[in-house]
């Protein structure tokens, strides 16, 4: 069965039909790309799978479960965890915080627990201190644990968000243009930690990027979206060399 | 080996900051207490002793609202109105039933945290699930309605119990033994007097326990990152309202123990514009934002000295407000102008620079 079923998902603004009909598949372990011209709806479809808007029509199935119209907070308990387009960092708190913010439902003591000190406390923050550091050590933050996250250079910004979403344990992780802003050299980076996430987290991951050589480098599946709608999808490379997206990217 | 170490370095450093600022609170108490004995202290001074502990409590806690929750309350004196009320009450009433002062106080601190926290949840619930600033307006209402209420409340006690009416004492339809509580405008009178510098010490050490082991816990990184950034917070499952109701009931919870403190130093306690309204809410804001949003150390420290500012003028008479202000604008220079902030961050970085060298 597959990790993620969505089926004539839509939502309009208004009079915009900003998706219409949008229907995807994608299998546990894919590792799948989200592609299309500036505004053509692919933050819109993370902003509905992950329940910040609520669709008009449609339904959307994570690993058999229906999650459609569900609380944000329920949906990443479900399984989907997310990055955003305009990095969306807890500036004020160090980078491990962030990533032990992360963790907050996979461990637990209660408040009473934590202001009263009890061994309970000092057992489980440092199991989350070791479970936050190992995560860090995936995208070599480890030796900037301390520092705030606001602190951080751009791109190590964009991958403490991944480890932060890794650390809520999801099934599914949605990346929204994580290439976004990096130099070469970093993007080189980014595709090999993206494949060991793939690999390490047994994770599938759906991902929105305009840096071709990303979406080629990495991606199996892509879907191409323009106004709202799909226009082809398929194996990446036979998508990429589809006449109708060249002429949606290069105009006629 | 390597790697729990720097773990253990890590925990050491909130340790030692949290270490300074219980130190702080304890030497401050000591040389206090021996100036004291040695009569070096005078009435005037002895007398700002338990409300430098009610201020210092109540920057505490509205610290917690607005440099950790990240909500701004103006009206953060109803809170301590309600606790100081309430206190008042049960004290009162049960000066016969319970005569030990200080397991009565106890209680009565207990009732004062109990019924403000109260209010809190009673004000939170439905505005801390809205998004932007609704909890300044809603809270500065709050303040003001409670103020207002509670002076035209009449409380009696008789045989047969409390009697209440909000018409007058006559209304209360007493035996005619029953004595008057709260005397609508005229408020409390005979309170015990069981507000001690000591216990107000106490109380500021428990208050300062909660709130760093708080913020220093996994509620508290939780009500941070909705601080930060709510929308991020959703994303990894937290559930805001939860954690924005909890912080802000725990707030109200300690300006309630405040408000104790405060009706346990007076022997007749009215709620009026002076110790409760607006002014009184926006002076605690102004420690709070001195001393530094999220800082709780330098809250406390703002409290202090800005309570003990215009006593200490007082030789100065015309002058007093006019340094007063002055004082006010260099303390906000220095905490917030961004050129001091960098060099006082680059004097503490070569300082610590050079004790690594060493």
């Amino acid at each position: 069965m597959a990790l993620l079923e969505i089926d004539n998902l839509g939502i309009s603004f208004g009079g915009l039909r900003a998706v219409d009909n949008f229907s995807i598949t994608i299998e546990k372990g894919q590792l799948y790309g989200l592609i299309g011209p500036n505004g053509a709806g692919k933050t819109t479809i993370f902003n509905l799978l992950t329940g910040v808007y609520k669709p008009n029509t449609g339904t959307i199935l994570l690993d058999g479960e229906n999650i459609t119209g569900k609380k944000t907070v329920d949906i990443n308990r479900a399984g989907i965890a997310r990055t955003f387009q305009n990095i969306r960092l807890f500036k004020e708190l160090t980078v491990l915080d962030n990533v032990k913010t992360g963790l907050h439902n996979a461990y637990s003591y209660g408040t009473v627990t934590g202001i009263l000190r009890l061994p309970k406390y000092f057992k489980v923050e440092k199991e989350m201190d070791e479970r936050a550091i190992e995560l860090l050590k995936v995208f070599g933050l480890d030796e900037e644990k301390d520092i705030l996250a606001s602190n951080l250079p751009y791109g190590k910004q964009r991958k403490l968000e991944i480890a932060r979403a890794l650390a809520t344990g999801p099934k599914l992780l949605l990346l929204d243009e994580p290439a976004a802003g990096m130099n070469p050299n970093e993007t080189t980076e980014l595709m090999d930690t993206i494949r060991f996430v793939r690999d390490n987290f047994d994770m599938t991951i759906l991902l929105i990027e305009h840096d071709m050589k990303l979406v080629s480098g990495i991606c199996e599946r892509l879907t191409v979206l323009n106004f709202g709608q799909v226009l082809t999808q398929g194996k990446t490379a036979d998508v990429l060399n589809d006449p109708e997206v060249i002429k949606a990217y290069l105009g006629e | 080996m390597e790697k729990s170490m720097k773990i253990n370095f890590r925990l050491n450093k909130t340790l030692k900051s949290n270490i300074i600022t219980y130190g702080i609170v304890i030497a401050a108490y000591i040389i206090v207490q021996l100036l004291v004995n040695a009569g070096q202290v005078s009435n005037l001074m002895k007398g700002l002793l338990v409300p430098i502990c009610i201020y210092t409590i109540m920057a505490i806690s509205l610290n917690l609202t607005v440099g950790i929750l990240g909500e701004l309350s103006l009206g953060h004196a109803g809170f301590m109105c309600v606790g100081a009320f309430s206190s008042a009450l049960f004290s009162i009433s049960m000066l016969d039933a319970i005569p030990n002062a200080g397991i009565r106080f106890f209680f009565a601190i207990l009732i004062g945290a109990f019924f403000a926290a109260l209010a809190g949840i009673v004000v939170g619930i439905p505005v801390l699930r809205l998004r932007g600033d609704y909890l300044a307006i809603v809270t500065l209402a709050f303040g003001e309605i409670i103020k207002n209420v509670i002076s035209v409340v009449y409380i009696g006690k008789d045989a047969s119990g409390l009697h209440f009416s909000t018409k007058n004492a006559m209304a209360l339809n007493m035996a005619k033994e029953g004595t008057v509580i709260i005397n609508g405008a005229q408020g409390i009178t005979g309170t015990p007097k069981n507000s001690t510098f000591t216990i107000g010490v106490i109380l500021i050490l428990i208050t300062l326990v909660i709130v760093l082991n708080l913020i220093h816990s996994r509620s508290g990184r939780a009500i941070m990152s909705v601080r930060d950034n709510r929308i991020a917070a959703e994303s990894i499952g937290i559930n805001i309202t939860k954690y924005k109701l909890m912080a802000f009931t725990i707030s109200a919870a300690l300006a309630g123990v405040a408000g104790v403190l405060y009706s346990h130093n007076l022997s007749a306690l009215t709620a009026t514009q002076k110790n409760f309204g607006y002014n009184q809410s926006i002076m605690i804001l102004v420690f709070v934002v001195l001393g530094g949003i999220g800082n709780i150390r330098g809250s406390m420290i703002a409290a202090v000295l800005l309570t003990l500012l215009p006593e200490l003028l007082r030789g100065l008479n015309t002058y007093r407000m006019l340094i007063y202000a002055i004082i006010l604008i260099v303390m906000m220079i220095f905490n917030w102008s961004p050129k001091l902030i960098d060099l006082r961050k680059r004097y503490f970085h070569k300082n610590r620079a050079e004790k690594e060298r060493a």
